[in-house]
């Protein structure tokens, strides 16, 4: 291809952005509405990620420790426990500690009045840095010399692996399905354009232009109106998101919820809004125009 | 040249439209191709210009085997072909001189190019003082003389013009008929699909009748009444 056509066929996809301006506009209204939705849908979903992760960070195991030990042989074997694979941290709990803290639990329980801090063990808690691995991890704990027993709350950290696993399969197929839809809907705007155009098409086969020289100028087209779509998609996506968090921060007084800045998410969102815009906009065009070029 | 060498074609419903054409335009010529609906006229027209593809025979068209041809060489056939219909196919929201230079333009030529010839060949259809319009704004005969135009702009060795008097009123049919007599003149072979005898026993020149597929007379009207006779 000439230099000087190359320069023709670029001015071309760019006119024709004006030169039909109504199948433009909703070309590009397409593309954000949908990007839009794929957005909030996927950053939705990260939210909803870390608060799972978040909440499975609060499973531990309770590590007992035997009552023959003495205080300095019982934490000492907070090294021990540090140095297994999956522990992330662990705390000493000397059994006066852990009186004080049943104390407080119980406030007001005469019940409890007669209950020594020798009638309960040293113990740690211990923090992990994977619960898939908590029974195996709790396995090696009661390996340790001096462990009498653990509580791990199995069922409570499988609960969450769960939820986080079903999340991610849920998100990954809606994210998906949204994005086919998205292609569908913004691949048959952009056929709706090039219908308007099919006897500009026609008359170019019909006096010899090749199929690259009349795909240029739409496939440029299509580029641009999906990058336009991509950067005002963006753009909004952000002031909503933005203004969102505001508002449940100022209702959530007891801080259930906690949301992941944008300036976090912000590099991966422009470059899922950008190669997303690209895409549709080239493979909707280039697509569309295939059906019109067997003339 | 176009040469058809008992060309059958038939559509995938299984009707033959070409049933063992034979036939030859040389370069330079002037030609009418004549037949009732239905009778090949038009799957003629679009295997020259490469729209389909013959089931047997052969059809050579300015160098080009159509029968063997390759989708990539099609548009460089089609720029040896230059063809007029008879409900124009202009582009309304592009004026004359646009619609012109757009054909040009599409087959990579330069703009200094351009600016020479399109007012050339406006010139030559008569249309020059009117490069500003737009087509919605011309009658019958003019938008056919700007679809004349755009077919010759790219000098193509070969003019095509099915039914080009269809809509127009005599007096502007017999305009478009001299002014591709003249375009003949120059050098360029025509190619006439027509319904209408008068013109064509007016300018007295070869005759291919189409009938079921097959040529039924081929010569002028003198030949043809001699023959029948």
């Amino acid at each position: 291809m000439k230099l000087n056509n190359l320069g023709y066929l670029l001015k071309e996809g760019f006119r024709g952005i004006f030169l039909h301006g109504f199948m433009s506009f909703a070309a590009v209204c397409v593309t954000v509405a949908c990007l839009v939705i794929v957005g909030s849908f996927s950053i939705l979903a990260y939210n909803l990620d870390i608060m799972v992760e978040e909440l499975n960070k609060t499973s531990e195991i309770l590590v007992y420790i035997d009552t023959d030990l003495s205080d300095a042989e019982a934490k000492s074997i907070g090294t021990k426990i540090n140095l297994l694979d999956n522990v992330l941290q662990s705390t000493f709990i000397s059994r006066e500690q852990a009186l004080e803290d049943f104390i407080a639990d119980h406030d007001g329980d005469s019940a409890f009045s007669g209950v020594q801090a020798q009638d309960l063990r040293h113990r740690y808690v211990v923090v992990l840095e994977d619960n898939t691995k908590m029974q195996q991890t709790d396995e090696q704990l009661k390996q340790l010399p001096g462990v009498a027993k653990t509580d791990a709350a199995y069922e409570l950290a499988e609960g969450f692996t769960t939820i986080q696993n079903v999340l991610h399969m849920v998100s990954i197929a809606i994210i998906a399905v949204l994005l086919v839809v998205s292609l569908l809907i913004i691949s048959n705007t952009v056929k709706l354009a090039m219908y308007d155009r099919k006897d500009e098409i026609a008359i170019m086969k019909m006096v010899g232009a090749t199929n690259g020289f009349i795909r240029l100028p739409f496939v440029v087209e299509g580029f641009t109106l999906g990058m336009i779509g991509a950067v005002l998609a963006f753009g909004l996506e952000w002031v909503a998101y933005d203004s969102m968090i505001r508002k449940i921060t100022e209702v959530d007084s007891l801080q259930l919820f906690t949301f992941v800045p944008f300036q976090e998410v912000l590099i991966p969102m422009v470059a899922v809004f950008g190669a997303a815009g690209m895409f549709v906009g080239i493979v909707g065009s280039w697509t569309s125009i295939r059906k019109f070029m067997d003339v | 040249m176009i040469q058809f060498i008992d060309v059958v074609k038939s559509y995938e419903q299984g009707n033959n439209a070409l049933n063992g054409v034979t036939m030859q335009i040389e370069d330079g010529e002037f030609c009418f191709l004549v037949g009732p609906s239905g009778s090949g006229k038009s799957t003629i027209i679009k295997l020259i210009t490469g729209e389909l593809k013959p089931t047997s025979g052969a059809v050579h068209v300015n160098g080009y085997s159509l029968e063997r041809i390759r989708r990539r060489e099609i548009p460089y056939l089609r720029r040896t072909v230059g063809v007029v219909f008879q409900d124009f196919r202009l582009i309304d929201k592009m004026t004359v001189y646009e619609n012109v230079a757009f054909a040009m333009r599409v087959v990579g030529a330069k703009e200094k190019e351009i600016k020479e010839r399109v007012p050339y060949v406006l010139e030559l259809v008569g249309l020059e003082g009117k490069m500003s319009r737009h087509p919605n704004e011309m009658s019958g005969g003019e938008q056919q003389r700007l679809a004349i135009a755009r077919a010759l702009v790219n000098n193509p060795s070969t003019i095509i013009a099915d039914e080009p008097t269809g809509n127009l009123d005599p007096e502007r049919s017999f305009e478009i008929m001299a002014l591709l007599q003249e375009i003949n003149n120059l050098g360029t072979t025509v190619l006439v699909v027509t319904h209408a005898q008068n013109l064509v026993e007016l300018f007295g020149k070869r005759v291919i009748a189409i009938d079921e597929g097959l040529v039924v007379r081929d010569g002028t009207e003198e030949e043809n009444v001699d023959e029948a006779e």
